[in-house]
């Protein structure tokens, strides 16, 4: 097979090789053991009674009856919670926020989406704690809900928080209670002298309906509190860590006194860096002393947990007749859900992030509506900012008859470009992208046939950099045991183990990776923000190096000279003038518990070299006029990667993306009624992509090193989701010849379209 | 409390006896009766897949089986594509092409995979996709399963 790398400057021994991966084996025989295959003595079993209604205020619940039912132990209700009972002011500073975490594990006062927890049972069986469920009384006085954006935008729309909530702007609160979280603006230039200089400007607005992240494993959490006050729970997440601090917190339960390990993890997409169950079994757990395990059913984990917000946009670009952009103006509005905190910040600081633009103007709203607060979703926020972004650039460059991929050379951002909202770029890789994929075959061979269209788009993520922690120990026989504390949702064993090996010039066979819990590894933040491979895999680069200063020590020790004297390269120690003194890593492996014991090396950091990373996607659509259906023919995605470490997982996260990114624009939404009751909550109705769906998805990787990693890495996990949104929806608008402003562009969608314009 | 059922069966070619009640899934008794956690649950409603097993020949979604109907019949789970030999093809196919990333959807792939390739070895790409669109895999949007079952098919002819 020809190569998919370009531009690839430096070649290692470990990394840029594509091993199998050290968790495949338990992967593929069915041993790995993901959160609900826990097994514990004394066991119990855990359900959440969830509120039936969008908007309503509890007035009370009565558990009586489930509480005396066969084989139930415990129920809990938001009153178990402390923070439900504690006032502001013994709280403190941190109080919304921790009211808001609390209320949305169990809700206190209202329930403020269907599916909203309300309380949980532990039972003998699953069955009966289900049972039980339905023994519970909860008395509700139903409110209106409010489920769109711009709809709880306005000054009379039904307010989520009461008077609790009000707009922040640059740290300062205003006085009126309101949907509206926060507002931001970041400006730069002057948009209104660069519109006028236009010769071309397009104006649309954009909506984008809520999606979820699709994981195939559901939440779960099995607790142990035990009458020490030592609380363990084991459960499926991103980030051990943070389940620890916020489990703490709401809990008001010492850190110190929490262990939290990551099971193996069924995807999550940032899905799981949000958490629902972990303090709700923990609570079960302390009230009967037994473990207690606690699963989510596929529709609780719809109704119940993270999807991406809605938005609304409002995108204006103006371009002089040579292809140059003058200004660029977007405003967004995203759905927060329940309680604000939605990706519109991402998303204004992602959306024109692949042009260089003088004069920009972006302002964002976080909205909360009746719906479950969103959670982080791969690139969060990126993709709908550039859905609305990349369509209109589309536009203009049809409206110019330019070449979109000229079009976006002729403006790309660029190693000392200044964003909208601040950062100057440092070395980046849009344009070999860009170049790239207007060399690519798939672009050269024009598109023929009828009702086809073909679509360009490109994306943006910043990445992120973080705290991770490793520790690798020499074992007697010369292979390594490497602890870390980020979960592998992925492949990022292979890929963190790849760089140590190469660190320490030992086979990758040799590096044996295991992810531990929160008391065996120093602090790690989630995986996610694509920073796995970047940053744990930095931290095990730090270990190898502090592993092989040690066995240079070591040797010197052995050889009675100096540490001076004694080098190590290749995996090789020797003394530097004395070519006799000479041993393989596994030679002086052999002689250290006999020569002052193990040698553990050890490395945290905080790394703030993360590269930024674009991606460049071309895709070809066929649309039945008569179905309205969508079929994609052909799509290739080009990313810049800085070094792949496991290019085959690279290419992975690559396709990943992208088929996500295909069941947002073409078929995924929350599909709610006019009560706010999501109607689609099943894989059969939110109809996610199957295999029978799609042609192969060809990846480019384009290798620009990261001049902030050791070996070049560029995060790759986010990119892809983003163009994929934008490049379908133009795609179809140049099949069916009407712009698509609304996704998810489904055959009703574009039916409707085809009608109108017959009109 | 509803009444317990013996259920006398076969798993993976041994006699395998256990209690259920009624209304326990066969997922469930594989699960949390017998401890065979390798079949996953993704949905409990039939559409993800996640919990291929071959029963009776035929491939089955077994959260949509209940636990009872297992009586006389034989069933195959991912705990008996491995023989003592070493991985299945298919296994091993899936390992070196990549085709996972998370893992919870590999165990029913793997199974349905298998059975396909064992009833029609010359399956062509369009009838692997058509054959796995009932297991829902989120993280690798197939392209890497399909290859791996393709490499898979390739490995059993040879």
């Amino acid at each position: 097979m020809a190569s998919n790398i370009v531009l690839s400057q430096v070649e290692y021994n470990v990394v840029g090789k594509r091993p199998v991966r050290p968790d495949g084996v338990d992967k593929v025989t069915g041993r790995a053991q993901y959160g609900a295959d826990l097994q514990l003595t004394g066991l119990l079993h855990a359900r959440v009674l969830r509120s039936p209604h969008a908007h309503a205020r509890i007035k009370s619940i009565d558990s009586r009856r489930a509480e005396a039912h066969p084989g139930v132990s415990a129920v809990v209700t938001a009153k178990d919670l402390p923070i439900a009972s504690l006032s502001r002011e013994q709280v403190g500073g941190d109080y919304q926020r921790l009211k808001f975490a609390s209320d949305n594990f169990l809700a206190s006062d209202k329930v403020l989406y269907r599916g909203h927890a309300v309380a949980a049972v532990a039972a003998t069986s699953p069955h009966i704690a289900e049972e039980a469920l339905a023994l519970i009384q909860v008395d509700y006085e139903e409110l209106p809900p409010v489920m769109d954006v711009q709809d709880a935008m306005r000054e009379d729309a039904p307010l989520l928080h009461d008077d609790t909530l009000r707009t922040t702007y640059m740290g300062e609160a205003s006085d009126k209670p309101s949907n509206i979280a926060a507002y931001m603006k970041f400006e730069k230039g002057d948009v209104e002298k660069g519109f006028a200089a236009a010769d071309v400007v397009v104006e649309r607005e954009f909506e984008t309906a809520s999606v979820h992240q699709g994981y195939i494993e559901p939440h779960n959490a099995t607790a142990f509190w035990n009458t020490d006050g030592q609380l363990n729970i084991w459960c499926s997440t991103q980030g051990s860590f943070l389940v620890r601090a916020n489990t703490a917190d709401v809990l008001r339960h010492p850190v110190s006194k929490i262990k939290i390990t990551p099971m193996e993890i069924g995807g999550g997409f940032g899905g799981k860096v949000s958490f629902y169950l972990e303090p709700v079994a923990a609570l079960l757990s302390k009230k009967t002393r037994q473990p207690v395990k606690l699963l989510m059913g596929r529709t609780e984990v719809f109704e119940g947990s993270g999807p991406a917000p809605g938005t609304w946009m409002k995108i204006k670009v103006g371009a002089s007749k040579d292809g140059k952009i003058t200004a660029a103006k977007a405003t967004l509005a995203f759905e927060a859900g329940a309680y604000p905190g939605s990706p519109v910040m991402q998303g204004a600081s992602c959306g024109f992030a692949s042009y260089d633009v003088d004069n920009g103007l972006v302002e964002g709203y976080d909205v909360v509506v009746n719906k479950p607060k969103t959670s982080a979703y791969r690139a969060p926020g990126s993709p709908q900012a550039a859905f609305g972004i990349e369509s209109v650039i589309d536009e203009v460059c049809e409206k110019l008859n330019l070449d979109p991929i000229e079009f976006r050379l002729r403006n790309a951002s660029k190693e000392g470009t200044r964003k909208i909202e601040g950062p100057v770029f440092r070395k980046i890789g849009l344009v070999e992208c860009l170049e790239a994929a207007r060399n690519h075959e798939h672009y050269q061979t024009p598109l023929s046939g009828e009702n086809c269209g073909r679509g360009v788009a490109s994306g943006f993520w910043m990445n992120r950099g973080f705290h991770s922690s490793c520790n690798i120990t020499v074992n007697p026989d010369g292979t390594v045991n490497l602890i870390e504390g980020s979960v592998d949702i992925g492949g990022s064993r292979a890929s963190i183990s790849q760089q140590a090996a190469e660190t320490l010039g030992i086979p990758y066979e040799d590096v044996k990776p295991t992810v531990v819990d929160t008391d065996s590894v120093g602090y790690t933040m989630v995986t996610g923000g694509s920073r796995t491979t970047f940053a744990t895999g930095w931290a095990a680069i730090l270990a190898a190096e502090d592993v092989k200063e040690q066995m240079v020590e070591r040797a010197a020790q052995i050889w009675e000279t100096s540490s001076n004297d004694v080098q190590y390269q290749d995996g090789v120690i020797s003394h530097i003038a004395d070519p006799e003194l000479r041993m393989t890593f596994k030679e002086l492996a052999r002689q250290i518990n006999s020569t002052g014991g193990a040698i553990t090396g050890t490395a945290s950091l905080d790394p703030s070299g993360e590269g930024n990373s674009f991606g460049v996607h071309i895709v070809d659509v066929a649309v039945d006029p008569d179905t309205g259906k969508t079929e994609v023919l052909r799509y290739t995605a080009v990313q810049d990667a800085g070094k792949a470490v496991h290019p085959s997982y690279v290419e992975g996260q690559m396709q990943g993306g992208v088929v996500q990114g295909i069941g947002w624009a073409l078929n995924e939404e929350y599909f709610f009624n006019d009560k706010g009751q999501m109607a689609n909550s099943s894989f059969l109705d939110y109809r996610m992509p199957t295999s029978l769906d799609l042609p192969m998805i060809d990846t480019v990787i384009v290798e620009v090193a990261n001049p902030g990693h050791p070996y070049g890495v560029r995060g790759v996990g986010e990119v892809p989701i983003v163009p994929p949104l934008a490049a379908i929806a133009s795609a179809v608008s140049h099949a069916i010849g009407v712009r698509m402003q609304k996704l998810p562009v489904n055959p009703g969608a574009i039916l409707e379209a085809l009608w109108e314009k017959d009109k | 409390m509803p009444g317990i059922v013996h259920v006398s069966t076969t798993i993976n070619g041994n006699q395998s006896d256990f209690l259920c009640e009624p209304r326990q899934s066969l997922l469930e008794c594989l699960r949390d009766v017998l401890g065979m956690t390798g079949t996953k649950e993704g949905c409990n409603d039939g559409n993800c897949g996640a919990c291929t097993v071959v029963f009776d020949g035929r491939i089955v979604t077994c959260c949509l089986v209940l636990g009872v109907e297992a009586q006389g019949k034989e069933i195959t789970t991912i705990e008996g594509v491995a023989s003592a030999e070493g991985l299945h093809p298919v296994q091993q196919a899936f390992l070196e092409n990549a085709a996972l990333q998370c893992g919870i959807c590999t165990p029913g792939f793997i199974v349905a995979s298998k059975a396909l390739l064992e009833a029609e070895p010359d399956a062509d790409e369009g009838r692997i996709r058509h054959w796995l669109a009932g297991n829902l895999c989120r993280c690798t949007g197939y392209d890497k399963i399909i290859r791996a079952v393709m490499d898979a098919e390739e490995k059993m002819k040879a």
